[in-house]
C-alpha cells in the first residue's frame, strides 16, 4: 500500500532544458525580472512562463525558476502548488472550465459539466485521449451577469447551454475556428499562458477582438439612455408556451 | 403625452447615473484615443495643478469609499501613508475579482482600462508613489490583454514614465496576472502572492500603510475605487457628493445576475434599491418571484424579499443586516434549493481556504461535511445547531474576512430558510428539481408544448 502514496514531491535531479530553450527562457526570465524592484516577484509570472514551454508546470521549470531568482526547489514547489492555474501534469492543447460556483451551476453550469463529462468520457481535470481538451470545473469568473459561463484557455464562452456546450468542445477536438463571446481567436494553452508571463499577444486583431463590451455590460447603460431593453420588445417566455420559438 | 413627462422619478434616465459606463457602448471603448474624447486625463490635469496633500484632502472631502467590499474612506487610505520617511511607497490595484458574484470590475477594465490608470496616476501622485501594480487575476486572459495595450497606449503618450505631463512625476506601472487563487483578493494575501510567495494574509498590525509590499508604505485599493477618482477630480467633488446619501455618496456599478430579466451591469448613485432595478429592468425571469439574494456577492449575509427596499448603501444594507459588499445582487427565486446554493459556497470557501489559521481552515471543511449529507437527505436535526456553532467558531475567529465570509451564507440561510433545511432532513431528501432553476428551464416548455 504505502509505496503508491505520492507526496506530489518532484523527483530530483530534474533534467535540464535543452541549451537553446534555456537561453531563450533565460531571456525572457530577464525581462519578467527587471519590472519588479525584487526578484523574487517574477515567481508567478515566470511559473506562468515554464508553464508556456512545457504546458504544465514541469520539475525542469520549477529548478528553472529556482535557480534564475536564487530560490530553493522547496520554496518554488511551495508557490507551484499553491495556486490552481499551474498544471501539475501534462494536458491538453485547451482547457474547458465550467463554472460551477452556486449562481452558475443554479443557471445551469451543473448540468453543463455533467454533460460535458459523459460527451467526453472525462472526468474533472482529465484530458480527452487525443489530447485536446482537459475538462475542469472552475469557480467564480466574474461573469455571473453572463452566467451560465464556461472558460476555454480563460477566454469567455458566455451564456452556455449543454447543446452548445457540446458543440463548442466537438468543434475544438474537429480543429474548427472558434471564437469566444468576449476574448480573442483562441489560441492554444501554452500560447495563453505566455500572455500571462506578461508577454502581450502580437496576434493582429486580438485586442480589438470582441468589441468594448458584452451585451449584459450595457444593459443599464442603455436604460439610462432611454434605450429600451431587448426583454420588452420579446413575448415573455413564460407567457408563450404552446407557441413556436423564435 | 411628453417625453419629460414619462421620464419620472422612477424612470431609469433618473435613477440610474452612468459614469465609468457612460461609453461602453462607443467604438473601441477601451482605447486611448476614445477615453480622451470622453474627458479622460482631464481629472488627471487638474490632479497635477494640486499639492499632493492638498490632493489626498480632496479625495478625502469627496466621500469615497472603497468599493472592494470594505468601504474604508479612500481618501483617509492614502493620507495614512507616511511622508518623508525615505522609503518607497507603492500603490497596489487589487483586481483580483473573485468574490461569488462579483463582475463588476472585469467588464469595466475590459471596456475602459483607461480609467483606471488614470486613477492610478492621481493615486501615485498623492501618496508619492514612483511605482504601482495592477494585481489582476490570472483567469481573464481578454482583460490582460487590453490591459497590456492601455499601459503600452499610456506609456507612448506620455502618462507613465519620467516627467510626467511636465510635472516632474515619475511612474512605471507593472500588470501582473496572478494564478488562481481567491484568497488573493484579501490585501495582505495579495501582497504576499506579488512578493512571489503563497497567497497568505498577514497578520496584522503592521498594515499596509506602514509595512506592505516589500515591507514599504503600500496603498492597496480596488479597482472601481481607483477609477472613480479622475472623474471626481474632472467634475468636482460637489458633483460627486450630490449623489448617494451623506455618509455613501457617489456612483457606483451594481451587478444583477441570476434569475432576473435583464442581468448586466447597472450604474447608479449608492442608495438605489433592488425594487429600483428590478422594476426598471423587467424584475425576475417571467412567471418566478424573488426568493433570496445577496446584496454584495457570496460573503455577505443573504436577503429575501423582504429586503427589497434596502437602500443599497454601506448604511443601508449595514443596517438591514448585511453589507454591501461588492454590490454582487445574486437573485436566485423559487425554484432554488438554498440548501444547495449555501453548500456549493461553503466548498468554495474551503476550497479556498488558504489552511493558514486553524479555524478556517478546519472549519470550512466540517461545514461541508454537514451541508453535504443535509442536501441528500442524511442529515439530523441537531445538524442545524452544530452548522450554527462551527460557523460561530469561524466567524470572528480566523485571521482573515474570508473566514467571516464562510460563516455568512450559513448564518442567514438559517435565519430565514431553517424549516427548508429542516424539510431535508425530515423528507430525507432534496424537495428541489434543479433542472428548473437553469436558464433554459422555461425555453424547454415552449418546445415540447
Amino acid at each position: 500500500m504505502t509505496e503508491n502514496v505520492s507526496l506530489g514531491m518532484p523527483r530530483l535531479p530534474a533534467p535540464a532544458y535543452p541549451a537553446e530553450v534555456r537561453a531563450r527562457l533565460t531571456e525572457d526570465a530577464r525581462e519578467i525580472i527587471a519590472r519588479y524592484p525584487d526578484s523574487r516577484s517574477a515567481l508567478l509570472p515566470m511559473l506562468h512562463l515554464v508553464q508556456s514551454e512545457e504546458g504544465h508546470v514541469t520539475r525542469t521549470g520549477m529548478a528553472f525558476c529556482a535557480e534564475t531568482l536564487g530560490l530553493t526547489t522547496a520554496e518554488v514547489t511551495a508557490v507551484a502548488t499553491f495556486y490552481t492555474m499551474y498544471r501539475r501534469k501534462p494536458s491538453g492543447d485547451y482547457q474547458v472550465g465550467v463554472c460551477t460556483n452556486t449562481l452558475c451551476a443554479v443557471m445551469g453550469g451543473d448540468a453543463i459539466f455533467e454533460e460535458l463529462k459523459q460527451h467526453l468520457a472525462v472526468g474533472n481535470n482529465e484530458t480527452t485521449d487525443d489530447g485536446k481538451i482537459t475538462l475542469e470545473h472552475i469557480e467564480c469568473n466574474a461573469a455571473c451577469d453572463f452566467a451560465p459561463v464556461v472558460m476555454v484557455n480563460w477566454e469567455f464562452f458566455d451564456n452556455q447551454t449543454p447543446a452548445s456546450a457540446k458543440q463548442l468542445v466537438d468543434d475544438l477536438r474537429a480543429g474548427r475556428t472558434v471564437e469566444p463571446t468576449r476574448g480573442a481567436p483562441l489560441c492554444t494553452f501554452k500560447e495563453t499562458a505566455r500572455i500571462l508571463a506578461g508577454f502581450p499577444d502580437e496576434r493582429p486583431g486580438a485586442v480589438e477582438a470582441t468589441g468594448g463590451a458584452g451585451p449584459a455590460s450595457l444593459v443599464g447603460l442603455r436604460l439610462a439612455k432611454g434605450e429600451q431593453p431587448h426583454h420588452r420588445i420579446v413575448h415573455p417566455r413564460g407567457e408563450t408556451s404552446g407557441q413556436e420559438g423564435e | 403625452m411628453t417625453l419629460a413627462a414619462e421620464i419620472d422619478n422612477s424612470s431609469p434616465e433618473k435613477l440610474l447615473a452612468p459614469v465609468l459606463s457612460a461609453f461602453w457602448d462607443q467604438p473601441d471603448s477601451w482605447t486611448l484615443a476614445t477615453y480622451e474624447r470622453h474627458e479622460g486625463y482631464q481629472g488627471l490635469k487638474r490632479a497635477l495643478a494640486m499639492s499632493p496633500d492638498d490632493l489626498i484632502a480632496y479625495v478625502k472631502e469627496s466621500g469615497l469609499r472603497g468599493r472592494g467590499g470594505a468601504g474604508f474612506p479612500t481618501g483617509m487610505k492614502w493620507q495614512f501613508i507616511p511622508q518623508g520617511d525615505g522609503k518607497p511607497h507603492y500603490l497596489v490595484v487589487n483586481a483580483d475579482e473573485s468574490e461569488p458574484g462579483t463582475c463588476k470590475d472585469i467588464p469595466l477594465l475590459f471596456a475602459n482600462p483607461h480609467s483606471l490608470i488614470e486613477g492610478m496616476i492621481i493615486a501615485c501622485y498623492a501618496i508619492r508613489s514612483e511605482h504601482a501594480f495592477i494585481y489582476l487575476r490570472g483567469e481573464v486572459v481578454p482583460v490582460l490583454r487590453r490591459l497590456h495595450e492601455a499601459v503600452r497606449e499610456a506609456y507612448a503618450a506620455g502618462y507613465l514614465g519620467r516627467n510626467i505631463l511636465g510635472s516632474g512625476l515619475n511612474l512605471e506601472l507593472t500588470v501582473h496576472a496572478g494564478a488562481g487563487a481567491y484568497i488573493c483578493g484579501e490585501e495582505t494575501a495579495l501582497l504576499d502572492s506579488l512578493e512571489g510567495r503563497r497567497g497568505q494574509p498577514r497578520l496584522r498590525p503592521p498594515f499596509p500603510a506602514v509595512a506592505g509590499l516589500y515591507a514599504c508604505p503600500t496603498v492597496v485599493n480596488n479597482v472601481e475605487s481607483i477609477a472613480s477618482v479622475p472623474a471626481i477630480l474632472n467634475r468636482g467633488k460637489e458633483w460627486f457628493t450630490s449623489m448617494g446619501s451623506e455618509k455613501s455618496p457617489g456612483f457606483t456599478l451594481y451587478s444583477l445576475s441570476g434569475h432576473v430579466a435583464s442581468p448586466g451591469q447597472y450604474e447608479a448613485p449608492l442608495g438605489i434599491t433592488l425594487r429600483q432595478l428590478l422594476d426598471m429592468s423587467g424584475g425576475m425571469r417571467p412567471g418566478h418571484r424573488l426568493k433570496f439574494w445577496t446584496p454584495g456577492g457570496s460573503s455577505t449575509p443573504m436577503f429575501t424579499d423582504e429586503h427589497l427596499d434596502v437602500p443599497l448603501d454601506y448604511e443601508g444594507v449595514g443596517a438591514a443586516g448585511s453589507m454591501l459588499g461588492t454590490k454582487a445582487l445574486q437573485c436566485f427565486d423559487e425554484t432554488t434549493c438554498v440548501v444547495r446554493a449555501v453548500t456549493r459556497w461553503t466548498e468554495f470557501y474551503a476550497h479556498e481556504s488558504c489552511g493558514k489559521c486553524t479555524p478556517c481552515r478546519e472549519g470550512t471543511y466540517w461545514l461541508v461535511q454537514l451541508l453535504r449529507d443535509i442536501e441528500a437527505g442524511r442529515g439530523q436535526l441537531s445538524d442545524l445547531d452544530k452548522l450554527n456553532d462551527i460557523a460561530d467558531n469561524i466567524n470572528g475567529k480566523s485571521f482573515c474576512a474570508l473566514g467571516d465570509g464562510a460563516a455568512s451564507p450559513i448564518f442567514s440561510s438559517l435565519k430565514y430558510f431553517r424549516a427548508e433545511y429542516e424539510q431535508h432532513i425530515t423528507g430525507r431528501a432534496c424537495p428541489f428539481d434543479p433542472a428548473k432553476s437553469t436558464a433554459w428551464a422555461d425555453n424547454h416548455k415552449e418546445v415540447t408544448a
